[in-house]
């Protein structure tokens, strides 16, 4: 029964790593109608630009993460200006071809800048157990799974005040109903756009240094936007809290299924089990779990 | 003032309805493939048959393929190397099989077991559409390649997962140099792509198109979405098995899953961005865009002394930065820069 729990307690934690990278998704996605494909380029290129400017500058993890953030939130503005101002107004899959042609650029980019090899990105936080569960209940559970999972509830914390409680967030919610009304009230689409990306750029670092941590900061963490799109599926593209529970869920299952039906079939089941699960979730409910209901008028 | 139709009369149904209305067309066309088929055998090295244009016949299938339910069907597919996976692997396996099965009929039913999956996989389509579907689709990609791996009686046992493709012998006829294998797949891609010219304006491709325009529309005009989108799929995902099937018996002479990578099914994506979405023309351009332009930077990179790493981040950066380019400076791709380059010919040297 413990390593159930282990397993379970195990798969939720890596399931909020997912999350954080799902959530960039969303962010884009509400506002802009944008299927940003790029998103775990960007969080590739974030962790690596971090671990870059600490080996070629000398500098510290503290200055580094700053520096790397600002280095987002310009490469957000830069998107904004060259990629999606002109593709204004086209439909939706030009766009998402558009990221899929920016993933690769800006893959391209980072190896460029800073090199391919696999690089350690040290936290100041250890991959230990944590002691007092390891003593009372005997289960294993990670000091670093749990601090980041704590980090990424107060991201989420500060998305949520940022939506509700600021002006720029109020624009933002009027910019996701309806480009045009926004644009009619004089809210400055572009800008809100720009600010949206700088914002899923800032998302990007933060789930970059996570998985980087964990992982080492190399080419493989840009597939981990292919674990964040079953998330997205199971959750509805629209919607934060949608894309932390399917985090939670697709993170919990996936494991499950690796520890209890991966033996039997051969292994390396967590590939594909998320979006089989996915797909046939979608079967029941198209929308995802807290997707907006789509009406279709003719 | 050589392209121009003044002076060609359509005096019948037949004449009206045909494939290339315009003389200079046909003339070009015929031209190409005699060419292609006669000439260029002969007169190209093994290297350009080997290295270019047999994978860019094969990748202009695969290509023809993605776009035959990408653009005319509207169903965006990031699986398009599963498909070809599963012709690949479905083909070597009834050559292997089936003793004495003919080489074709081998490749015709690695073809109908890809659709078989592709209908398999299109499923979710009904109920599902746009991303979500897009997402959907890499589960294709995703599963298949498992199953590939995992499941060693596809793979006839064999350890490594490496097994090396049958010698092509059609009718007695072994397909064994490049220039044979070459006249092979520059006949199978010639006789696909104009079944799927006319496909696409028949009947089933104008519902695909209906489909593709809006569902909701053509299902009221009694148009049945289900039958048609999952033709596409079936009919896509064939024209995806013979690629891959292709791909493995006259390209690389194994079969193994690792080349059908997501990596590939992206490439396949780009080629129809960049050559038209939409147009069957467009996905030969697209796949000669695609196959030549890495050899180019190459050439480049290999002047300018640039290391390899740098020559191929350089590479990735600059598929991305076209993909990019050509979505906001032409989003209907090269086919359609061929088409205004046309309409211009017929006006000039007089263009009001």
């Amino acid at each position: 029964m413990n390593f159930f729990f282990e397993v379970l307690i195990g798969g939720l934690l890596s399931g909020v790593m997912y999350a954080l990278v799902a959530i960039g998704f969303v962010l884009i996605y509400k506002a802009s109608g944008v299927f940003n494909f790029a998103q775990g380029a960007m969080v590739f290129f974030a962790a690596l630009t971090c671990v870059g400017l600490m080996d070629k500058f000398g500098m510290s993890l503290w200055l580094a993460i700053p520096c790397t953030a600002v280095a987002m939130i310009l490469l957000g503005i830069a998107i904004e200006r060259v990629v999606l101002r002109p593709l204004v107004n086209q439909p939706e899959i030009t766009l998402f071809m558009a990221t899929i042609g920016l993933a690769f650029f800006l893959e391209g980019l980072a190896q460029l800048l800073w090199g391919s090899q696999v690089h350690q990105l040290p936290l100041p936080i250890e991959d230990v157990p944590l002691q007092s569960l390891l003593d009372r209940f005997n289960i294993v559970v990670s000091q670093f799974d749990v601090i980041a999972a704590i980090i990424c509830g107060v991201l989420v914390a500060v998305l949520a005040l940022l939506f509700a409680k600021t002006k720029v967030g109020r624009a933002l919610r009027a910019v996701a109903d309806d480009h045009q009304a926004a644009l009619a009230v004089g809210i400055p689409l572009q800008r809100i756009w720009a600010i949206l990306w700088a914002v899923a750029g800032v998302v990007a670092l933060v789930a970059g240094l996570l998985w980087g941590a964990r992982n080492g900061v190399q080419f493989a963490l840009t597939f981990i936007a292919l674990k964040a799109l079953p998330v997205l599926i199971l959750g509805g593209f629209t919607s934060v809290p949608g894309a932390i529970v399917g985090g939670l869920i697709i993170g919990a299952s996936e494991k499950m299924a690796e520890v209890y039906i991966g033996p039997l079939v051969g292994g390396g089941i967590e590939g594909w089990f998320p979006y089989v699960l996915a797909l046939l979730f979608l079967l029941v409910r198209p929308e995802g779990l807290f997707g907006e209901k789509i009406i279709r008028r003719i | 003032m050589f392209y121009r139709e003044a002076g060609q009369f359509r005096t019948t149904y037949e004449a009206d309805g045909q494939l290339l209305p315009i003389r200079q067309d046909r003339i070009a066309l015929i031209a190409t493939l005699a060419i292609a088929a006669l000439a260029v055998p002969f007169l190209a090295s093994p290297y350009m048959l080997s290295a270019i244009l047999i994978p860019f016949l094969i990748f202009a299938l695969a290509a023809l393929g993605l776009n035959i339910l990408t653009g005319y069907a509207g169903q965006l597919s990031l699986g398009t190397a599963a498909f070809m996976a599963v012709g690949a692997f479905a083909s070597w396996n009834f050559v292997a099989r089936i003793p004495g099965i003919p080489m074709l009929l081998a490749f015709v039913l690695g073809g109908l077991c890809a659709a078989l999956v592709g209908i398999a996989f299109g499923l979710p389509s009904l109920r599902i559409r746009g991303f979500y579907l897009a997402a959907a689709t890499l589960a294709t990609q995703f599963f298949v390649i498992w199953c590939l791996t995992k499941i060693s009686w596809l793979t006839g046992g064999s350890a490594s997962g490496v097994i090396t493709a049958q010698r092509i012998e059609i009718m007695g006829y072994v397909f064994d140099t490049p220039q044979r294998k070459y006249v092979l797949v520059l006949l199978v891609v010639a006789l696909m792509a104009l079944l799927a010219k006319n496909l696409v304006r028949s009947n089933v491709g104008r519902s695909w198109m209906a489909v593709r325009d809006m569902d909701m529309a053509a299902e009221v005009i009694g148009i049945r979405p289900m039958r048609t989108k999952l033709l596409a799929f079936a009919v896509s995902s064939f024209y995806c098995g013979v690629a891959g099937a292709l791909y493995a018996f006259a390209y690389l002479g194994t079969v193994e899953p690792e080349a059908y990578s997501l990596d590939l099914s992206f490439r396949i994506l780009f080629m129809i961005i960049i050559g038209g979405v939409g147009s069957i023309l467009g996905s030969f351009l697209g796949a000669a865009f695609i196959v030549l332009l890495p050899v180019f930077l190459n050439i480049a990179a290999h002047g300018l002394a640039l290391p390899t790493s740098v020559a191929s981040n350089l590479e990735l950066m600059v598929f991305g930065a076209l993909i990019i380019f050509f979505l906001i400076v032409e989003p209907h791709g090269l086919a359609r820069l061929w088409q205004i380059g046309k309409e211009k010919l017929r006006l000039w040297p007089f263009p009001h």
